[in-house]
């Protein structure tokens, strides 16, 4: 169904455009800076999400729950928000600048390749970090007790323990980033400086804004998803099981990393993600919170459809999500769904919008449809998030309680009802929860589609700077990343006690 | 149960119970905060009709549509994107009498009618650099003057700064790209990302329109923000309207389109659009635009000419620029 999703609207494009051309010289350059990028953003991504993940999971202080909260916000800012948010820091005038020019070094430029991998690990370090955090979360505690009473130190309990869950989980992770970074095209260009820094998704979009060439759109929809269903198939080879056995899911202290010098360690890791994540947001919203009361009451109706939306899009996305894992851990051809469901993040946006539009053309009216086919698409794209997140979990509990389930004969309802969902509410509520926050700050097909009286809080705040309302811009950024905050909290609140 | 869902459905799919007047607009327009909204009060007032915005982007939509189209009037395509929507063979002339303009250009385009124009700009803050007094002497300015422009190949302002380039640098654009290069810190998809730099101070110049300062005169009582003017002339983009010839109600999009040069929509061009009136008394024009800086000369290619130079002045830009 999944495949079906991405494939159709392609061929629709593909089967509108009469005729082929073939792709232009400029297409393969621009083919090669959206791979190596993409690759370099990913892997500093992946990276930097380590320690800061590993610091997350052994660490407990006051206000931890607000930092992970937090630190997840950049990944559903609107582009042009956290453009203008990472310029207030590292543009020309921005805070480090200054900061280098009181120790008298000469300014960075934020343009070029470094601004756009420095923009991707902004906008996907939080995601990854997130991803691995679940991982470090599903460490069973009676292995790190065992660990703690066998007399292993923190290199120990790494080798032991946290390297095979990493290996398990880090493949993945890193080809979603990839996928996204692959798809990238508003930032790669504001912050690339210019036509050097052209990816697939700009020609993409030039092909068909202003050439029209819809066979040359489709062809490079297509290179787009084959470079990411060849991302897709390495990453499962690439993944190793981690098989730990069962656990009681309980929060286990560490009594490994007790030392000072990992404390600081720690310490220095959320620190900086802190400073890095959280600085060009607050620079760029600050200003707008106290307008947010002024807003006019268009705006608000605005965030009700963006709630509404992210709402649908959440519960099918997990549920979605849900039966895919499932089959990926029970079937024999389970690697094809999870291939599937990891490609639907290279599928263009614009291919898919543009596939669906004239998908939808001949029998219904695509206009009044608008916000049925925003919350859709926004359920293919959430999909790889949320199934990053469940199927490791399934993946665990099929090993660990299968056997039992079906010794017990619990099977049907009363598998999902017993077994399953008692064990899997944590990632499913952080997968509800992602997806919901997406789903509310995604400008994408809505734009394409909608009529005045159903513009979404995203469409909202692009309409405010286009009439040059900076100000009233800013408070609805402010109210965007507090409804997408706030759901993703609400979902995730929901699978933390549901599972204690 | 199912006459519910169908009723449902209808409901749904027509959400007005008397047909209205489709009219395709870009997004800003009809927005809340885009000139859309009082025209279409203005216009329902006078017709006992009722207009439904469809927004987005207008041209591939109409492209993507072809004759399965449900507007009956498009509004907001510019000269540089009247040809392709021309070849669509979609349009019927606009039988408007377009004599008394207040444009630099002849009119003579018989399907698309002007409804409002504006010279394209580099506009800076003047508290804070000094502008280069013509477009030679930007090529020359020095490598630390800040430049945000927007790319030709998204956004149809960019197009027009390589349209400008072109007219004013012909043969020789590629290389004034190439000096105008070290100083575009960068190229941004559309104009809100670029502006937005501008007005974070992140860049000293900004590509958009000699009418910009009027939104911060005007507003925000801001008089430091001013468009440089250049004696080689400024490039003009026009935008227009156009009535689909299959359209139902042939009335009333002609209605519609005669509307359009009256002085009742004119006059919300200025402040709802932040651009210039086709047909306006100047007497009439809103007080903070006379404090605007214009140029004594605008260019413009015909929608015929921009059409067949577009490749040649993207691939100028890419030239340039890329190196």
């Amino acid at each position: 169904m999944v495949a079906g999703a991405l494939l159709l609207p392609l061929v629709a494009v593909a089967w509108r455009a009469e005729g082929w051309g073939g792709l232009r010289v400029s297409d393969w350059g621009a083919l090669w800076f959206t791979l190596w990028q993409a690759a370099v953003s990913a892997a500093l991504s992946v990276l930097l999400a380590v320690p800061v993940a590993r610091a997350l999971a052994r660490r407990r202080f006051p206000g931890r729950g607000a930092v992970v909260l937090l630190l997840g916000a950049p990944f559903i800012l609107p582009v042009i928000v956290a453009v203008l948010g990472l310029v207030a820091v590292f543009g020309r005038s921005g805070v480090a600048n200054t900061a280098l020019g009181w120790l008298g070094v000469e300014p960075v430029s934020i343009y070029g390749w470094q601004g756009v991998i420095l923009a991707h690990v902004f906008f996907n370090m939080p995601l990854g970090t997130r991803l691995i955090l679940q991982g470090w979360l599903s460490l069973p505690g009676e292995r790190l007790r065992l660990a703690a009473s066998l007399g292993f130190d923190a290199g120990d309990t790494f080798r032991r323990l946290e390297w095979p869950m990493l290996r398990a989980l880090v493949p993945g992770i890193f080809v979603v980033i990839f996928l996204i970074c692959t798809t990238s095209f508003a930032v790669a260009l504001a912050l690339g400086g210019g036509p050097r820094a052209t990816t697939v998704e700009l020609a993409i979009y030039q092909a068909f804004r202003f050439d029209f060439d819809l066979s040359r759109a489709a062809l490079l929809g297509a290179l787009q998803l084959l470079i990411g269903g060849g991302a897709a198939l390495l990453s499962l080879r690439l993944a190793l099981p981690s098989g730990f056995g069962a656990g009681l899911d309980r929060v286990t202290p560490r009594w490994d990393s007790r030392g000072p010098g990992l404390r600081m360690q720690d310490g220095a890791a959320i620190g900086l993600a802190c400073l890095f994540l959280l600085l060009p947001m607050a620079l760029v919203l600050g200003g707008g919170v106290v307008h947010v009361a002024g807003l006019p009451g268009s705006v608000w109706l605005a965030a009700l459809r963006s709630l509404l939306i992210a709402l649908s899009a959440a519960i099918l996305t997990t549920a979605l999500a849900f039966v895919m894992a499932l089959a990926v851990v029970t079937t024999r051809r389970g690697g094809w769904v999870e291939v599937a469901g990891t490609l639907s993040i290279a599928a263009s946006p614009l291919v898919l919008g543009t596939g669906l539009y004239i998908l939808l053309l001949p029998v219904a009216n695509p206009v009044a449809l608008a916000l049925p086919v925003t919350a859709f698409v926004n359920v293919v794209l959430a999909l790889p998030f949320a199934l990053r997140a469940l199927i490791p979990a399934m993946r665990d509990l099929h090993r660990d309680y299968g056997q039992l389930s079906a010794s017990l004969g619990v099977t049907g309802f009363a598998w999902v009802r017993l077994v399953a969902l008692p064990r899997l509410r944590r990632p499913a509520g952080f997968a509800a929860g992602l997806t919901a926050a997406l789903a509310a700050g995604d400008l994408g097909v809505i734009a394409l589609f909608a009529s005045p009286d159903q513009a979404t809080l995203p469409l909202v705040l692009y309409q405010l700077m286009g009439s040059y309302r900076m100000e009233d811009a800013r408070a609805a950024a402010v109210l965007l990343v507090a409804l997408s905050l706030g759901l993703f909290w609400l979902f995730e609140r929901g699978g933390r006690h549901a599972a204690a | 149960m199912r006459s519910t869902i169908a009723t449902a459905l209808t409901l749904l799919a027509s959400p007005a119970l008397a047909q209205p007047l489709t009219v395709y607009a870009p997004d800003y327009f009809a927005s809340e905060w885009g000139p859309g909204p009082a025209i279409e009060a203005a216009f329902e007032a006078s017709c006992a009709c009722e207009i439904e915005y469809v927004t987005g982007d207008v041209l591939p939509r109409l492209r993507l549509e072809g004759t399965r189209t449900r507007a009956d009037v498009v509004i907001g395509l510019n000269t540089d994107d009247a040809e392709a929507a021309r070849q669509t063979g979609l349009f019927a002339p606009h039988n408007v009498d377009v004599r008394g303009l207040t444009m630099p250009v002849d009119w003579t385009d018989a399907t698309f009618v002007p409804f409002n124009w504006g010279h394209t700009a580099f506009v800076y803050d003047a508290t804070q650099i000094d502008p280069p007094e013509s477009f030679a002497a930007l090529l020359d300015a020095p490598d630390d003057l800040r430049i945000a422009i927007q790319d030709p190949r998204t956004s149809v302002s960019g197009l027009a700064l390589a349209l400008w380039m072109h007219k004013v640098f012909g043969e020789d654009a590629t290389e004034a790209w190439a000096a105008l290069a070290p100083k575009v810190v960068t190229v941004t998809k559309g104009w809100s990302e670029a502006y937005g730099m501008f007005t974070e101070g992140e860049v000293d110049m900004v590509l958009s329109y000699t009418t910009s300062p009027a939104y911060h005169i005007i507003a925000e009582g801001d008089e430091t923000k001013k468009a440089a003017i250049f004696p080689e002339g400024h490039y003009v983009m026009v935008e227009t309207a156009g009535q689909i010839a299959t359209t139902d109600q042939p009335e009333l999009a002609q209605a519609f389109l005669d509307f359009i040069l009256t002085e009742e929509f004119q006059s919300i061009i200025p402040e709802g659009n932040w651009s210039l009136p086709a047909r306006l008394d100047p007497a009439k024009m809103p007080e903070g635009f006379a404090k605007l800086d214009l140029p004594e000369t605008a260019l413009i290619y015909d929608s015929a000419e921009a059409e067949a130079l577009r490749d040649t002045v993207v691939a100028e830009f890419e030239a340039g620029l890329g190196r």
